[in-house]
């Protein structure tokens, strides 16, 4: 295979996306953590310059994803999902503690976090084992395998701890969905997060009432040819209300008050406005800094370098998780648009490219890439704009970190090595 | 269906965020808002305040250095804290429970340690003060007063409070604005305007840099210096004459308007309200509702004007020439009001214009007030043309003076009568007292002092005024170089005014004329009542009196009313009569006259209605 046919069959269009975005990450990064000192953006003690290394690494890393032969990933899965489990477990003895967690083996030049590696390797090996010929979505047993390929990893992030790289493995379960996993299961954690809320909001005797009036209505106005089957949604009600009533308990008896505070601030559970003004100024500190930013940069925006609060580092971890606030603040709306829209045509793309993969592995990693790409950008945007509680996750392609920026390319660079063998490697 | 879940999620997504963000960005977003980023903080460069000199350009109030003694918590080094507290003259106690509030408010930012220093104790710490790391010194500016007159009308200045902040944006918490007298009045010219350098801050609140390289920035704008219209050196006697008596002094330059002296008895000291103990002092003078030291009488106590009101009767008689100054009515030591008697002080016997007025005849002045209601068919007309009169003197409104405050005094016209009594069931007879400046008729001293200076002028006025010059060349508001005429013709004061002459040679004043000044002047002694335990009781007389001189070309026009001096020749006319001399000569001649003034006081009369014992008023002896 010579290089110059990967070039012509590597989509571009997606490489444009990529590269904006990281131009663009990089710009605001530069505007955060740019000193008073002007030093060149090569500077390495700088935290522009590593990350201007960490993305012309990223680059390195892409381009040499194209020299691998692209059966390499299939074969390998399993062994590298294997690899990172090792490593995941390996943090428990040998692990570095940055900010509280211990998410990091220290390389000396450079921190790895095999949370990070577990994304790609776990993506890769939930679509071998989906696409194996002997493998059936509708078969209950395949299910939890397919569910335990995802839910491993996660349990072992979990107690780092670091619950937000540990939720973004659950929008793995996008592929399974894509490949025939009936939808109702979808509808499962919806209704439980609906139900959480209200319980916290309403309290279980309204939920209970609101249940019964709303199965009350459906057999009122239910074509009287369809037959719905009684018993099971009976006791569907009955197991959420019991849901309903060990909300509470898990609330006050389980979370931390930590928790409580964030969902107090976020459903609004506080009527007191001192005590709630309270809670944003100090749980909510960081969304409450962010959403000023953003605000303050209105329709046009501050300027380039020109952001008050992102100079005045107001907002806390803002060249990190709190990225998109600076955005906010110097771009204005016009940039968070901006953003918002190649981000939302990026994901769409590369659908369309894993729509048209001719095999089901190359289709069913893509849904992989996306799924993860995608929960890191709802999460995070989500929780800077104020409408998600705190949840630590980076801003694909824009937050600083080296691991993140390497493993998101890589992620990316696989699907699209793969997408451009798809002729080639067909059946 | 299975194809479309994520693809619609990501486009629901994506329009929740931008419904989001156009909320923050679009419609919560406020374009004002500057002063309200905490990463910028406005310094502010204030230019000094303006120093105010009087007439002659003596100073009166300019301002001194005062020096904090400042801590920034974290930088400061171990130290000897037994020789730093005895050189800042605190203990050892106050010094750790000071420190340990400025750390707790900030350890990195500036707080005061000890507040406004003398120059004295500065001189000692100054040289010391290298050794002592982490704290330095703070020069801010106060108001020095080169007098302890003039409280009332140089006024005072304070730290403007939330009210202030609303009504002005101009001010920002713990700036200084003017409170009363001029420095409220000429607050924008003494103020100056400050200058601002906004800084970029971080979140610890320290500096990292200008704003927008200063682009905003502006730079002060140079107080004015204000030079006014008082004699501080007549000020300062005026004051010194009031000890111990209670009321208000005015004085104007007839051929000006300027006014040469307000006073208010009693006063205070204006350095009171300057440093550290300002506050203590405030309360105090403010809660004294007795004396009321910081309620101005000059300009806001509005007494019956009493006798020297008839000089105006006798120009209102004459210009509608109901009398002529020969016309003479009798007087049987008084005056009969249907079948009742009114009494009368004179003497007795016929009187003219001229002793009418040097003897004060009660008898001659209701007559008087009688024809010139008699000349009309009916007393509403007669009302009419009086008021008209009256008021063109000044009287009955407020006079426009640039003071931030005064009062209109009263001259009842006949909707006042009207709604007293019911329409048409009054007559001149009713209102007699007027005649003599009793009844209902009010006016400031202010007021009497500028109806004097239109008597002197013979018929017009300036707008009396406190502004001579601002800045070095500054003009003043024209209105304060208008003449304003009264409806008396030029010619009818030549009779008044002799008889006001006449006072002094002949009259009522004759024990305190001045040698080789002419004075004309009037008496007046005024009734006056208060309420003891809800009843009316009647206190000692006012004394007032009115005068100007010389006769011929007026220097000073004056109105001295003292209250509960009994007759007006008393108190208000000695006080009188040693401030024109003082004005006139620079000088005092009639020592005697001066000891007495300087010593005696009316304590005495103020304490009787709250002695809770029965007491004689208009006591003879004094």
């Amino acid at each position: 295979m010579s290089g110059k046919n990967v070039l012509r069959r590597l989509d571009w269009l997606t490489v444009f996306f990529y590269v904006l975005l990281v131009f663009i990450g990089w710009i605001n990064i530069y505007s955060t953590t740019l000193g008073e000192d002007h030093t060149s953006i090569f500077d390495f003690s700088t935290l522009y310059g590593k990350q201007l290394f960490f993305i012309i690494f990223s680059l390195i890393v892409a381009f040499l994803v194209f020299f691998v032969e692209s059966g390499f990933f299939e074969r390998f899965a399993s062994i590298f999902y294997l690899i990172s489990l090792v490593l995941l477990l390996g943090l428990f003895l040998f692990g570095k503690t940055i900010a509280g967690a211990t998410s990091w083996y220290d390389l000396g030049f450079f921190n790895l976090q095999p949370s990070e590696l577990a994304k790609v390797t776990a993506s890769l090996a939930l679509a071998k084992y989906l696409s194996d010929i002997q493998t059936d979505i509708k078969n209950r047993r395949h299910q939890l395998y397919a569910a335990l390929i995802i839910l491993v990893p996660a349990l072992l992030i979990l107690p780092q701890p670091d619950p937000g790289s540990a939720l973004i493995f659950s929008s793995l379960f996008f592929v399974l969905f894509r490949e025939g996993l009936p939808l109702y299961y979808f509808l499962i954690p919806i209704v439980l997060v609906v139900l959480f809320a209200t319980t916290l909001m309403y309290g279980t005797v309204w939920v209970a009432i609101g249940l019964v009036l709303l199965l009350t209505l459906v057999f009122l106005f239910k074509k009287t040819s369809v037959k719905i089957p009684v018993l099971p949604l009976i006791i569907t009600l009955v197991v959420s209300v019991l849901f309903s009533l060990s909300v509470n308990f898990v609330f006050e008896n389980i979370f931390e008050q930590r928790h409580r505070d964030r969902f107090a601030l976020w459903l609004r559970l506080e009527k007191d406005e001192n005590k709630l003004d309270q809670i944003r100024k100090t749980i909510g500190y960081n969304t409450y800094q962010s959403e000023k930013a953003i605000e303050s940069g209105g329709f046009f925006g501050k300027g380039f370098l020109e952001g008050t609060r992102t100079k005045g580092d107001f907002v806390p971890e803002q060249h990190t998780d709190y990225i998109f606030s600076s955005v906010g603040e110097e771009w204005g709306f016009i940039g968070t648009a901006a953003v918002i829209l190649i981000f939302s045509f990026f994901f769409l793309r590369l659908i369309g490219l894993a729509e048209r993969q001719k095999n089901n592995f190359g289709r069913m990693f893509g849904y992989g890439v996306i799924s993860i790409l995608f929960i890191h950008y709802a999460i995070n945007i989500g929780m800077v704009i104020g409408l998600l509680p705190t949840i630590g996750i980076p801003l694909p392609f824009f937050s600083y970190g080296g691991s993140g920026m390497v493993f998101f390319t890589l992620l990316l660079f696989i699907f699209l090595k793969l997408d451009s063998n798809r002729l080639r490697e067909g059946i | 269906m299975k194809k479309l879940l994520l693809s619609s999620i990501i486009v629901i997504i994506g329009i929740t965020f931008l419904g989001r963000l156009s909320y923050l960005q679009l419609f919560r977003f406020s374009p004002n808002q500057i002063l309200e980023d905490p990463a910028i903080k406005a310094i502010y460069d204030y230019p000094e305040r303006g120093y105010i000199y009087d007439r002659n350009g003596e100073l009166f109030v300019g301002n001194q250095p005062a020096y904090d003694v400042m801590v920034i918590p974290r930088e400061v080094k171990p130290l000897d804290t037994l020789e730093f507290c005895k050189l800042l003259d605190i203990d050892k106690q106050t010094f750790i429970d000071r420190m340990l509030k400025a750390n707790r408010y900030s350890p990195r930012l500036p707080s005061v340690l000890v507040p406004q220093l003398s120059k004295e104790d500065y001189a000692k710490l100054q040289e010391k003060m290298r050794r002592f790391t982490g704290f330095y010194i703070q020069k801010r500016s106060l108001r020095y007063y080169d007098t302890n007159s003039a409280a009332n009308v140089l006024g005072y200045i304070s730290e403007v409070n939330e009210y202030d902040l609303k009504k002005n944006p101009y001010y920002e918490a713990g700036e200084l604005m003017g409170r009363t007298g001029i420095e409220k009045q000429y607050e924008d010219v003494l103020r100056g305007r400050k200058g601002v350098k906004y800084i970029q801050k971080d979140r610890f609140n320290r500096d990292i840099g200008p704003y927008k390289d200063g682009k905003l920035d502006t730079l002060p704008e140079l107080a004015k210096e204000l030079h006014i219209t008082i004699d501080k050196e007549l000020q300062e006697y005026g004051e010194r004459l009031m000890h111990g008596k209670r009321g208000g002094i005015v004085a104007i330059e007839p051929s000006s308007g300027e006014i040469l002296t307000m006073i208010s008895g009693p006063t205070y000291d204006p350095s009171l309200l300057v440093g550290r103990k300002r506050s203590a002092n405030y309360t105090k003078l403010h809660y004294d509702t007795i004396s009321q030291p910081t309620w101005d009488r000059s300009i806001l106590a509005e007494p019956s004007p009493g006798s020297p009101f008839k000089t105006l009767n006798a120009l209102v008689a004459l210009q509608e020439g109901v009398i002529d100054p020969e016309t003479k009515f009798t007087c049987y030591n008084g005056f009969y009001v249907g079948n009742k008697k009114r009494g009368c002080h004179c003497g007795g016997g016929i009187r003219d214009m001229n002793s009418g007025i040097f003897r004060s005849c009660n008898a001659y002045f209701a007559g008087t007030f009688r024809r010139i209601y008699g000349k009309f068919d009916t007393t509403d007309e007669g009302m009419d043309v009086w008021e008209k009169h009256i008021k063109s003197f000044g009287l009955g409104n407020y006079l426009g003076t640039d003071l931030p405050t005064g009062r209109p005094g009263r001259i009842p016209g006949k909707e006042y009568y009207d709604k007293w009594y019911g329409d048409n069931r009054w007559a001149s007879s009713t209102i007699i007292s007027n005649s003599i400046g009793q009844g209902e008729v009010a006016a400031t001293p202010l007021q009497l002092a500028n109806m004097t200076a239109a008597i002197a002028n013979k018929g017009y006025f300036y707008t009396p005024h406190i502004i001579k010059k601002i800045g070095a060349s500054g003009n003043i508001d024209p209105r304060f170089t208008e003449r304003r005429y009264t409806t008396i013709d030029r010619e009818h004061f030549g009779p008044v005014i002799e008889g006001m002459a006449n006072v002094y040679r002949y009259g009522t004043a004759k024990w305190i004329r001045i040698p080789d000044i002419e004075i004309a002047g009037k008496t007046g002694t005024v009734e006056n009542f208060t309420r003891i335990d809800g009843e009316r009781v009647q206190l000692t007389d006012h004394s007032v009196f009115v005068a100007f001189a010389p006769v011929e070309n007026p220097k000073i026009a004056l109105a001295v009313y003292i209250e509960n001096g009994y007759y007006g020749a008393r108190y208000a006319g000695h006080i009188a009569s040693l401030l024109i001399e003082k004005y006139i000569k620079k000088k005092i001649t009639r020592k005697d006259l001066e000891k007495k003034m300087l010593e005696k006081t009316l304590e005495h009369e103020y304490i009787k209605p709250y002695s809770g014992e029965p007491f004689k008023i208009n006591e003879y002896v004094w």
